[in-house]
């Protein structure tokens, strides 16, 4: 406040509540200002959706509502094997990566948290540095290595799991970490007094406890993976390998040379949903994840 | 305990790099598999200085001009949405569940939409510039270098913003409030509060929102591979590599465009680690 000019304390006068917030003066431009953000951040989301349900020659409109909506893409991409089988890679990918992540990663997080052990700042740092690697610096060797020994292009997006894990294992670790610190250590040593063993008090009272965390961590090792782009295109080749985001970008219409925007639109809603779902149901885990040491899924 | 993690991360993490860097110094042929011959720093000097190198500098130069701009705009629109997230009004919640719904929608999914958004005749863009009236309405964006990358910088921000207002909004949340009271006491203007309180005491969590966003723009590909495939300058140093080792089977020399990126990554991801060294001696320390 150096340079602002010195005024006199009216302290008598000022009765306002102490404890509210900072106010633009003006409640309107407040206002003004909310609803421009939600139509950027919604506008984008709210046109796939009308564009998914524009089919034949509205799709060549740039009508803001579809003049006769209907839900034939839908019905077109479920028809379509290759899209109902990227689903299915996705899952069963995203799921098994998820799992290993948080398996593997708990008991480090757990090590990292409450054991004494020399180097372990260098080894946190390592670990958050890994989250900041550029994808095609794993990309490029595994594509030659997976190659070399039949992991590429395999069924269940299978070559994806390894590289996928470069980037969820040590997210979920750092989470995890951060969650495990929290947990009191009394707890644990009033199980261990009782006769618990250490993977009886780690199983029954520190997992239970870091549940929580487990969701975050997990969640956030789901989305990525699920959106996870460079492997799944540079590690597959066929249908039977892809999953979402590589079959969404190859996606190709009844002929070759049309550009089916209706059906890639509706791949593009179904996919979404669930993510917006979950997102808006786990919100405030998902926050906190995220902001904790700005660690990004 | 550590030890399965331990041997995971030294299985998908260092191993990959340094095999990367073993390749990077071979020259190989996918069609005759097997065949390989030392080439020394060969690659690195072709793509340095070399054939290569006019298409690896336009690159590193596409790549930091997209991060330099794409970053700021982000920190700008950023903070002001984490301010306006802040007030105290009805309905807050619901502005913050919507802020997240570019996040939450998939990158390739992103980029499809604002293709579809700019499309030169049937797009919504210009579609609308034209009914208006305004210039722009005959611009084939993605068709023209400079305009190409400008939809680029602004499918990322699109994406990304809502994002950084996040960490902002957590670097706003533990500002004490009695600190704007004084303030206000002492007859401080609404700009001078922001100038003079906001901004210092939320410079630590910008710094750290600035560098790991800058980190994750010096990384990008998705954006640039759906909308432009690398055309009319937005080819990226990732989607540089990505390509030379894909689409034209050049292992020896995309992979040292691989360690290239990574390196230039790498560098600026050390002072991303100091700045959250903190964080991180924090975990560290012994209950």
């Amino acid at each position: 406040m150096s340079a602002a000019p010195v005024v006199e304390p009216v302290a008598t006068t000022t009765t306002r509540t102490a404890r509210q917030r900072p106010r633009f003066n003006s409640t309107w431009l407040l206002w003004i200002a909310v609803i421009l953000i939600m139509l950027f951040c919604l506008f984008p989301f709210y046109w796939l959706i009308n564009t998914s349900l524009k089919t034949g020659a509205d799709l060549s409109g740039a009508n803001i509502v579809p003049p006769h909506p209907n839900l034939d893409n839908y019905s077109s991409i479920f028809r379509n094997g290759d899209f109902t089988r990227a689903l299915l890679n996705s899952a069963v990918l995203g799921l098994t990566t998820t799992v290993i992540a948080l398996t593997v990663g708990s008991f480090a997080a757990y090590a990292l948290a409450r054991l004494r052990f020399p180097m372990k700042y260098l080894l946190l740092a390592v670990i958050l540095s890994i989250t900041t690697f550029p994808p095609i610096a794993v990309a490029a060797p595994i594509y030659k290595l997976w190659s070399d020994i039949g992991l590429y292009d395999q069924p269940f997006s299978l070559g994806l799991i390894l590289p996928d894990l470069t980037f969820t294992l040590p997210l979920t670790i750092y989470i995890l970490t951060s969650f495990f610190r929290a947990i009191p250590r009394e707890l644990e040593e009033a199980a261990l007094v009782d006769g618990a063993s250490y993977l009886q008090s780690f199983r029954k009272i520190v997992l239970p406890l870091a549940a929580p965390g487990l969701v975050t961590a997990g969640l956030l090792a789901f989305i990525f993976v699920w959106n996870e782009f460079l492997f799944a295109i540079t590690l597959t080749a066929s249908a039977s390998a892809r999953p979402v985001p590589a079959a969404i970008a190859f996606f190709t219409g009844s002929s070759q040379f049309e550009i089916p925007l209706g059906t890639i639109s509706a791949a593009s809603v179904v996919v979404t949903v669930p993510l917006i779902v979950l997102v808006l149901i786990f919100q405030k885990r998902i926050v906190a994840g995220l902001t904790a040491g700005a660690v990004k899924g | 305990m550590i030890g399965p993690a331990l041997l995971v991360i030294l299985l998908v993490a260092a191993y990959p790099i340094g095999y990367a860097i073993w390749l990077s110094l071979h020259e190989y042929s996918l069609i005759h598999k097997g065949l390989s011959r030392w080439a020394g720093f060969r690659n690195y000097s072709s793509a340095l200085w070399g054939d290569e190198s006019h298409a690896f500098w336009n690159a590193f130069r596409t790549t930091f001009l997209f991060t330099f701009i794409s970053v700021t705009l982000e920190l700008v629109l950023g903070l002001a949405m984490a301010l306006a997230m802040h007030q105290a009004f009805k309905g807050r919640s619901v502005l913050r569940a919507t802020v997240l719904v570019p996040w939450a929608i998939l990158t390739v999914v992103t980029a499809m939409t604002w293709k579809t958004i700019f499309d030169p005749d049937l797009g919504f863009a210009n579609t609308m510039l034209r009914a208006l009236h305004l210039p722009g309405g005959h611009v084939v964006w993605l068709g023209q270098s400079g305009y190409a990358l400008a939809v680029l910088i602004f499918a990322d921000v699109w994406k990304t913003a809502p994002f950084m207002a996040l960490l902002l909004l957590a670097g706003l949340q533990v500002i004490p409030e009695d600190v704007y009271d004084a303030a206000k006491v002492d007859g401080a203007t609404t700009w001078q509060r922001f100038r003079r309180i906001t901004l210092p005491l939320l410079a630590p969590a910008i710094l750290v929102a600035l560098i790991f966003r800058t980190l994750d723009a010096l990384r990008i590909f998705d954006l640039p591979f759906v909308l432009t495939q690398g055309t009319n300058g937005t080819n990226t140093l990732s989607l540089e590599a990505q390509q030379t080792l894909v689409k034209n089977g050049i292992i020896g020399l995309g992979s040292a465009l691989s360690v290239l990126t990574f390196v230039t990554v790498m560098l600026v991801s050390f002072l991303y680690i100091r700045f959250v060294g903190g964080n991180i001696k924090t975990l560290a320390e012994d209950v």
